[in-house]
């Protein structure tokens, strides 16, 4: 897109940009060493990974002051309204990306002994591969002001849902089988259903990023299939 | 045209209070205004926005043939209000004009008092048959125009020592003394503070439901505040018009986005 006659208003948004790129990082750097600890229960990770939370907060606190700032002095109209409308609300899910990842990482702190068994955590090892990949491709499609690899997004998040619910039965049948991992389980369960709401949020952007520049609504999200809500 | 006319066209025909179809305005040889078509709707405001010379005041004095008074000025196409052609050579410019009034950039109270400058055209076209009715006119006007409050005790004073934003204010109150059924405004609060502004802007948002507004503005905030259609031309021709929300949220051109988003050089 070409300049803006006042160049100050070019920086200001580019600002605000940067400032949801380097969240984009962040959240993606929270959830992966969230799982990486969890999977090799990792303490010392984990306890990195929150303290690094505050970051993405301190972030989001930035992007909202930066939105009321431009709007106060530009008024913001077309391609620039819908940029900085998207950037505050990828901004929000972003820091609710590194809540997620945080209480994952809290988890961690809890179980506090090595898995029972590695095979506990191999669903939400590929669980999360999936979910990352697909918060890897929205921020790409954000960084290009991609329309069509944004909504592709939105499609996918339908296999993270099917997987995260085997993955509900397949730790439930652990449970059953052997009582001694439940307390396990029960946080493995816990962290899906943080990765599975990554994947919420990460679809939430795709939105956004098809918004902004489409300035049209991705067709209306596909109904929800959660089996687990009934059966838990 | 071989397309077949859509509803939502076919509709505004039948609907629209002023229809513009192919026109042309010249000035001698210059081309100001090139092939413009537009539906404007009744009970609404439209919005005409773009730089500065690209031909917003030319087409608005089109609608009321205020361009008749300028001799190097040549109109071509057809434009109807209501259905009639308004260059039809029965139509008296006069009349028309009562019809579809008109606000100017400055305002510009004639030297006399409040109460003649609203009474003017109500005089001149005789609507009032007595005194009381006259009287009755000009209240109704100034309160109509929001200025009955300021003015009612000082009727006999001249219009010309109200402030900016009065001013104008008595010159929609003078507008709408005739009964107009079209509004147009060029620029009216160019030259009016942002107390002042807002008021008129207020008021034009009550005048809509009986008047039908077209309003000239080079503030793009002004047009996202006051109208429900904005219209973008550029270079003498209308390059974009739609619902006020979509032309500054998603405008299809990208003309009408460098504009809106101050991309243009
Ligand atoms: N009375 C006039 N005589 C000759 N040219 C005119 C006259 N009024 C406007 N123009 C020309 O017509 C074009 C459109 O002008 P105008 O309608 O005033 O634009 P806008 O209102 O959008 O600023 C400009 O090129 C201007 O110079
Ligand atoms: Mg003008």
């Amino acid at each position: 897109m070409s300049e803006h006659t006042v160049s100050a208003y070019d920086q200001e948004l580019t600002e605000l940009a940067g400032k949801v790129a380097e969240m984009g990082g962040l959240a993606e750097k929270a959830f992966s060493d969230a799982v990486s600890s969890l999977v090799s229960q990792d303490l010392e990770l984990a306890k990195v990974t929150i303290q690094k939370d505050e970051r993405l907060d301190t972030l989001q606190q930035e992007v909202e002051v930066k939105l009321i700032e431009i709007i106060a002095r530009r008024q913001p109209m077309g391609q620039d309204l819908r940029e900085i409308t998207a950037a505050t609300r990828i901004a929000n899910d972003l820091e609710r990306i590194g809540d997620l990842a945080k209480n994952v990482a809290k988890r961690v702190i809890a179980i506090d002994s090595d898995l029972q068994s590695k095979k506990l955590a191999i669903g939400v090892e590929h669980m999360t591969e999936l979910t990352l990949s697909q918060l890897k491709l929205v921020l790409d499609a954000y960084t290009r002001r991609d329309a069509e690899a944004a909504r592709r997004v939105q499609e996918a998040d339908a296999e993270v849902d099917a997987i995260y619910t085997s993955l509900f039965r397949e730790l439930l049948t652990y449970m059953m089988e052997d009582p001694r991992v439940i307390t396990q389980c029960v946080h493995l369960l816990f962290c899906a259903k943080n990765i599975e709401r990554i994947g919420d949020h990460a679809t939430n952007i795709a939105e956004n990023v098809y918004y902004m520049v489409t300035g049209e609504r991705l067709p209306e999200d596909r109904v929800k299939m959660d089996e687990t809500t009934f059966s838990a | 045209m071989n397309e077949m006319p859509n509803l939502e066209q076919a509709s505004a025909m039948t609907t629209s209070k002023i229809s513009a179809n192919n026109v042309q305005v010249y000035y001698g040889d210059t081309h100001a205004i090139r092939d413009v078509n537009i539906e404007i709707q009744p009970q609404s405001v439209t919005a005409f926005i773009g730089p500065s010379g690209c031909g917003k005041s030319t087409f608005l004095r089109t609608l009321n043939r205020m361009n008749d008074t300028i001799d190097i000025c040549r109109v071509e196409g057809t434009i109807t209000i209501d259905g009639e052609d308004i260059y039809n050579a029965k139509v008296d410019p006069v009349q028309l004009r009562a019809k579809v009034g008109m606000v100017f950039q400055k305002p510009n109270p004639f030297p006399k008092s409040i109460y003649d400058n609203v009474a003017y055209g109500p005089r001149i076209h005789g609507l009032a048959r007595n005194k009381a009715e006259l009287d009755d006119i000009v209240a109704s006007s100034l309160q109509k125009a929001g200025l009955w409050e300021e003015a009612k005790d000082r009727l006999d004073e001249p219009g010309t020592g109200m402030s900016g934003g009065q001013q104008q204010r008595l010159c929609i109150a003078r507008a709408i003394a005739v009964s107009p059924e079209v509004i147009l405004m060029d620029e009216p609060c160019s030259a009016l503070d942002p107390i002042a502004t807002a008021k008129v802007e207020e008021l034009i948002d009550e005048l809509r439901e009986n008047y039908t507004i077209v309003i000239v503005t080079h503030s793009m905030q002004q047009a996202a505040r006051v109208s429900q259609r904005t219209a973008f031309f550029h270079m003498g021709v209308l390059v974009e018009e739609g619902p006020t929300e979509d032309i500054f949220t998603n405008p299809k051109d990208k003309r009408t986005q460098d504009y809106i988003t101050g991309r243009f050089g």
